[in-house]
């Protein structure tokens, strides 16, 4: 953690800080998001990040798990993280209520370049219940509209209970200059978004010049076909962003378990420019 | 560096000089029908008379004519879990009555160790793991002060095993680099030459006299048929790109054939990081240690992601451990992760040959690309 530590000259990254959840809210079945207080106010005072970064937090005697914060630096004064459970950390930490407290450590890798967004064209694409990181892109760039060029949101789900958060992009389709794009694979009758297989939902993303940039997220595979299909369009490639996900134990490039190519996605990642991976999003296994 | 010359007999006086200051010593020792490093006392315990054979999946010790005691190539394990320890606590949590969670920081209390008998297969590994641990974003701190506490004691390798290669990956089998004091083994003793302020002063404290230039000959003579009896041999110093550009060739499904996928190499592998991290609760929750300890990415676990494993077959482990090893080390560290001690070979179950495997795969045809 970044000028925390008023004993250590180093502090030591491996250990975690006490942090309190404040709020919890769950948002579906599955997925639910916690609001949280470092303890230390030291701490919590100094702790900045860039949206795309993450923390691992730890659950007391069970262990650590990398979660990407979803809240707002500048906006915010707690910390989000937007939970899935689907693991046995995350089973536990959806156990806890407001007032339990748990460990933060972070935070760690390189976030959305968002800077770089500035001025131009933006399209966030994701894939699944791969949504949650970039839903703190999406708030980002809608508080601060006038920076962007015109903005297109897509989403895509295989099944409609996929798609969690549908008053939030009823709501973005109302922002002036915004296209939101969302499709499902399997409709229902209840569904008044697009009923489309793949990535045919792109076909309607309109890319107005090269000065566009794209950022992704989702399954591997989901994330290599839309680039291909963004760089088709015009996008250029080293304009489009990929988040991705791999095992991570330790955080800081030492463990080993995100090594990734030449990379360590914890470290260099986990938000990678699309030239940097294009050889081995198609490698099956790697 | 100017060598002098040791009696065979003064040697234990070098181990009394290394325990004078607070020192442990650590030195190769016989046991259970191989060669381990643990605390050593005795110039008398060193392995002497004893050689090693050493074939894909095969390993024995066997009696030898000479009383050297140096004169066997490495055994499963050397210098890797001096500085990074097999399994360790990183940090302790605690819960109080409220529910409040204390972390305390459990750094090591660390013993100053001399190591002596590093080989310099050992030494390229351990300089490399230098780079991974102690010189990126992040220092760790744990394998830092082990580190920052070995005495060095190297010795060129004389006999190496035929499932060496050293010679090819440039690392062996004379210590270059990374030591305090060097030493060649003769028959009558030893030449020592230092390479540190505090290796010299070691030497100076020795019974040594100027080594003749027979000595030093007949020492270099013996480095030379070493590098030269080695039969094994890596394709290429650099195979990062003839890798990469195979990564769907048939070859993987042939060594994953035969791939137990068991994780030896990766523990005998001096360069080998990986580490999985773990809690251990007391057994009324107050309290609970937070270790880690040597991962494989042979292991399921390893590409474990909610609820799916990323490489779910041994063909995926194989070419990430042989990708990785031989190919993107280059970018990450400077050079191949490989240093040529041939363990990996020697300790496999089923004798698989990195050195044959890595051959078959770049000999094959290029992946088609899109």
């Amino acid at each position: 953690m970044r000028g925390h530590s008023l004993t250590q000259q180093r502090p030591n990254p491996y250990v975690p800080h006490e942090a309190v959840i404040v709020r919890r809210v769950q948002e579906s079945k599955t997925i639910f998001t916690l609001y949280l207080r470092f303890t230390d106010p030291v701490a919590h005072a100094s702790y900045t990040y860039d949206p795309g970064q993450f923390n691992m937090l730890y659950l007391y005697g069970i262990g650590e798990v990398p979660i990407s914060i979803v809240s707002d630096p500048e906006h915010e004064d707690l910390l989000v993280h937007t939970i899935n459970r689907v693991g046995r950390v995350t089973r536990g930490l959806e156990q806890l209520r407001e007032g339990d407290r748990l460990g933060i450590r972070g935070p760690y890798g390189r976030g959305w370049p968002l800077r770089d967004a500035e001025g131009q064209d933006v399209i966030v694409v994701s894939g699944g219940l791969g949504c949650a990181p970039v839903v703190s892109v999406i708030n980002h760039m809608i508080r601060r509209r006038e920076r962007f060029g015109h903005f297109t949101i897509v989403q895509k789900v295989k099944r409609v209970d996929e798609f969690i958060w549908p008053e939030r992009y009823e709501r973005w389709q109302k922002v002036p200059d915004t296209t939101v794009l969302v499709s499902s694979t399997e409709g229902s009758a209840n569904w008044r978004w697009q009923v489309s297989g793949r990535i045919k939902v792109l076909d309607d993303v309109v890319v107005r010049s090269e000065r566009t940039i794209a950022m992704l997220c989702g399954p591997g595979g989901f994330m290599g076909s839309a680039a291909q299909h963004l760089v088709a369009k015009g996008v250029p490639a080293e304009a489009i962003y990929l988040n991705t996900e791999r095992n991570m134990q330790c955080a800081v490039g030492h463990c080993g378990h995100c090594q990734f190519g030449a990379t360590f996605i914890c470290r260099d990642g986990p938000i990678y420019p699309y030239p940097q991976i294009r050889h081995l999003l198609a490698v099956e296994g790697f | 560096m100017s060598h002098v010359f040791l009696a065979r007999d003064d040697l234990q006086r070098m181990i009394d000089a290394l325990r004078r200051e607070h020192r442990q010593v650590i030195g190769p020792q016989v046991r259970e029908g191989t060669i381990v490093f643990d605390v050593l006392e005795r110039a008398s315990q060193l392995p002497s008379g004893v050689l090693d054979e050493q074939s894909p999946g095969r390993y024995r010790l066997v009696a030898g004519g000479s009383a050297r005691c140096f004169a066997w190539a490495n055994g499963a394990q050397a210098l890797k879990p001096l500085t990074f320890t097999p399994r360790e606590t990183l940090w302790r949590a605690e819960r109080g009555e409220r529910g409040e969670v204390r972390f305390v920081d459990t750094q090591p209390v660390v013993q100053p160790t001399a190591v002596i008998g590093v080989r310099g297969c050992d030494l390229a590994g351990l300089q490399l793991q230098d780079q991974h641990f102690c010189y990126g974003d992040y220092v760790d701190s744990y394998y830092n002060r082990r580190r920052r506490s070995l005495f060095i004691v190297a010795v060129d390798c004389a006999r190496p095993a035929a499932t060496c290669f050293c010679a090819s990956t440039g690392d062996g089998p004379a210590a270059s680099a990374g030591f305090d004091v060097a030493l060649a083994e003769l028959d009558e003793g030893f030449l020592l030459r230092a390479k540190s302020d505090r290796g010299q002063e070691l030497l100076d404290a020795l019974p040594t006299v100027p080594a003749s230039a027979a000595q030093i000959e007949q020492a270099a003579r013996e480095q030379a048929e070493a590098a030269v009896a080695q039969q094994r041999s890596l394709p290429g110093r650099n195979l990062r790109d003839a890798l990469f550009a195979r990564l769907e060739s048939d070859s993987w499904k042939d060594v994953a054939d035969r791939c137990l996928s068991c994780g030896n190499c990766t523990s005998v592998c001096p360069t080998c990081f990986c580490h999985s991290e773990g809690d251990l609760p007391t057994p009324d929750g107050r309290q609970v240690d937070h270790y880690r300890q040597w991962d494989s990415c042979f292991t399921p676990g390893h590409s474990y992601i909610h609820g799916w494993v990323i490489r779910g077959s041994t063909r995926f482990r194989y070419r990430q451990w042989l990708t990785h090893k031989l190919g993107s080390w280059h970018e990450q560290y400077g050079r191949s992760g490989c240093v040529g001690c041939g363990r990996c070979i020697a300790w496999c179950p089923v004798g698989i040959d990195i050195t044959a495997e890595a051959r078959s795969i770049v000999a094959g045809e290029p992946d088609a690309r899109p």
